[in-house]
């Protein structure tokens, strides 16, 4: 047995411990010049791959991130984690601003038949768009079964048991391989690249594609019309005891 | 007069607009027993869209059928009952949501924005070749809807381009819809074929609870870091039965193992807005505030003044939460 040949989607994002600004024509947010990051549900899918390697599960990781220039970045941290090589899909930062995970599921479905991967692992969401939607578009697109919300992914005879965190609790189901994953927070705990591994990660193979390279159509479904700032709650007051607060609630009768 | 090309491109528009005669499928969430709450609140919104049709498909669910039969709104319900849907697999609700649409032409499909609506709605979307759109908050018109990004720290308005929407709802951000007016007459769904070799379901390890559902609760206790440890959450439980609430956590207290994840309230847990959410030990990190901002009234119980949820809260109490809670516990106990 070989092993899986596992592909890895890698977002990147704002930094999730950035307080993100609208910007004033409402067109979206401040970007430029804003800390970015790999998206922290990516992070999980490459540690869980890297495990995987580790476990001679599998053979091969390919990441894949779609984006400007700069997510060059965030692939190379893919390859310092463990990633063998990385696939880059360009795009011009304008028409980035307008691609949505339709558009990803498509390039990463075109690659995965390419590159024969046997499963494909990508974050639950991303903590920019919050669609939780391209893991599960990828899957149908290549009618494979899908395990979103993965919290343990274990291998047993031919097939992959997967526990994946519901409303209620959790759940397991098994998937026939080739299958798509996504990744829930408590899959594992990624690691940190080393400077080692860092340097060694600038070595490693890196190539650039366009969308068109696979024949995926980039032209955006959806018009965003506007984007601004949530409601900005009243400021609050200090109470002095339990007493004085449980008072209040009840007056409003929420006690 | 009409040129006859004018005429012929009018009656196909009418023909058009009358075949996405605003429809709306709405995929309902149950548990082959009961209807999960919150696909009352997608029926409201989907209400708003047009002629409301659920799908109810699972195994051995014709009372759930019957119970979404009475819900005010509900036009129509299709049945489909098959051991193929035990478990809810995408993998196998996919190609009957395909045949119900080529059937029916829905021009919106609805979901709860749930694990459940989560995981089966992009699958679906992808196969009609259409964009999903996430976790709506509001509906403008039948093409724009609003939604939240970065964790609710931006407003999304968005017009859809594709012929069929398929959405997800954010359940607290609708009413829910009444369980009895309705008249909806039940029929079996379209054939389609029901074998799903991709995927099995092997079982569920449920959180038992008596306290109320977290996603509907009117009020909500959430522990965080300060709770120091799982048994100390004993606290949080034992105002939680004084005041009819249910109790969740910030990830930290997840994270940490004092409770499970599925209890979890924030950006990539549950998202709640109770009429009152009481937040004790929690910091207020932006991923916990994603979850439990549009809460009517937000109490917190911190003794660091300077922590980030004193920002949100309505009322806040710089105390410690084991001297606090317990005092709380005692005079909300005394009417």
């Amino acid at each position: 047995m070989s092993g899986f040949r596992i592909l890895v989607g890698c977002k990147r994002v704002i930094d999730y411990a950035v307080k993100v600004r609208v910007k004033p024509d409402k067109t979206g947010v401040v970007t430029e010049g804003v800390k970015h990051s790999m998206n922290p549900f990516d992070e999980i899918a490459v540690e869980e791959a890297v495990r995987m390697k580790e476990k001679k599960l599998a053979s091969e990781i390919i990441a894949v991130s779609c984006g400007p220039q700069q997510c060059q970045e965030t692939l190379r941290t893919a390859l310092a984690m463990g990633v063998d090589r990385a696939i880059h899909v360009i795009t011009e930062p304008k028409e980035y601003e307008s691609m949505q995970p339709i558009h990803v599921s498509k390039i990463l479905s075109k690659i995965a038949t390419e590159e024969k991967a046997d499963l494909v692992i990508v974050g639950k969401q991303a903590i920019d768009d919050d669609c939780n939607q391209t893991g599960q578009m990828t899957a149908s697109l290549l009618d494979w079964p899908q395990a979103t919300f993965a919290s343990k992914i274990e291998k047993s005879n031919g097939d992959l048991s997967v526990m994946r965190e519901i409303d209620g609790g959790l759940e397991t189901i098994k998937v026939k391989v080739p299958a798509v994953l996504t990744s829930d927070l408590r899959l594992n705990e990624p690691r940190y690249a080393t400077l080692p591994n860092i340097m060694k990660a600038k070595k490693k193979p890196l190539v650039t594609k366009k969308p068109s390279d696979y024949g995926v159509d980039i032209t955006p479904r959806q018009e965003i019309v506007s984007v601004e700032d949530p409601p900005v709650r009243q400021a609050g007051q200090k109470v002095e005891s339990v007493e004085e607060l449980v008072t209040k609630l009840k007056e409003a009768g929420l006690v | 007069m009409f040129s006859s090309a004018k005429k012929i491109n009018f009656l196909r528009q009418t023909l058009t607009t009358l075949c996405r005669n605003n429809s709306t499928l709405v995929i309902a969430e149950h548990n082959n027993q009961k209807l999960i709450p919150s696909t009352l609140n997608t029926i409201t919104a989907a209400s708003s869209l047009g002629e409301v049709t659920c799908l109810v498909a699972g195994t051995q669910c014709a009372q759930v059928a019957a119970e979404v039969a009475k819900v005010k709104g509900v036009k129509k319900v299709i049945l489909a009952d098959n051991e193929a849907y035990k478990g809810f697999l995408p993998e196998a609700l996919t190609p009957l949501l395909l045949a119900a649409q080529k059937q029916f032409k829905f021009s919106h499909i609805v979901a709860p924005a749930t694990a459940f609506g989560k995981n089966v709605a992009p699958r679906l979307a992808a196969k009609l070749d259409v964009s999903p759109i996430s976790d709506i908050i509001g509906i403008k018109d039948k093409e724009t809807f609003v939604r939240t990004i970065y964790a609710g720290n931006a407003i999304q308005t968005l017009k859809s381009k594709d012929d069929v929407k398929v959405i997800t709802v954010r359940g607290t951000a609708f009413e829910a819809a009444e369980v009895e007016g309705g008249a909806g007459a039940v029929e079996d769904a379209p054939a389609c074929d029901a074998k799903n070799d991709l995927s099995q379901f092997v079982g569920q390890e449920l959180s038992k609870s008596d306290r109320p559902e977290l996603t509907s609760a009117g009020t909500v206790i959430s522990g965080g870091r300060g709770m120091k440890n799982g048994e100390n959450f004993k606290l949080l439980y034992d105002l939680a039965d004084k005041m009819g609430a249910a109790v969740g956590a910030s990830r930290a207290a997840v994270d940490a193992g004092f409770v499970p994840n599925d209890m979890q309230v924030g950006q990539t847990g549950k998202i709640v807005a109770p009429d009152l959410y009481v937040a004790v030990g929690i910091s207020g990190a932006i991923q916990h505030l994603a979850g439990m901002k549009d809460s009517k009234v937000i109490v917190a119980i911190n003794k660091d003044p300077e922590a980030p949820i004193f920002q949100v809260a309505d009322y806040g109490i710089v105390q410690d939460l084991f001297k606090a809670v317990p005092e709380m516990t005692d005079l909300v106990s005394k009417k």
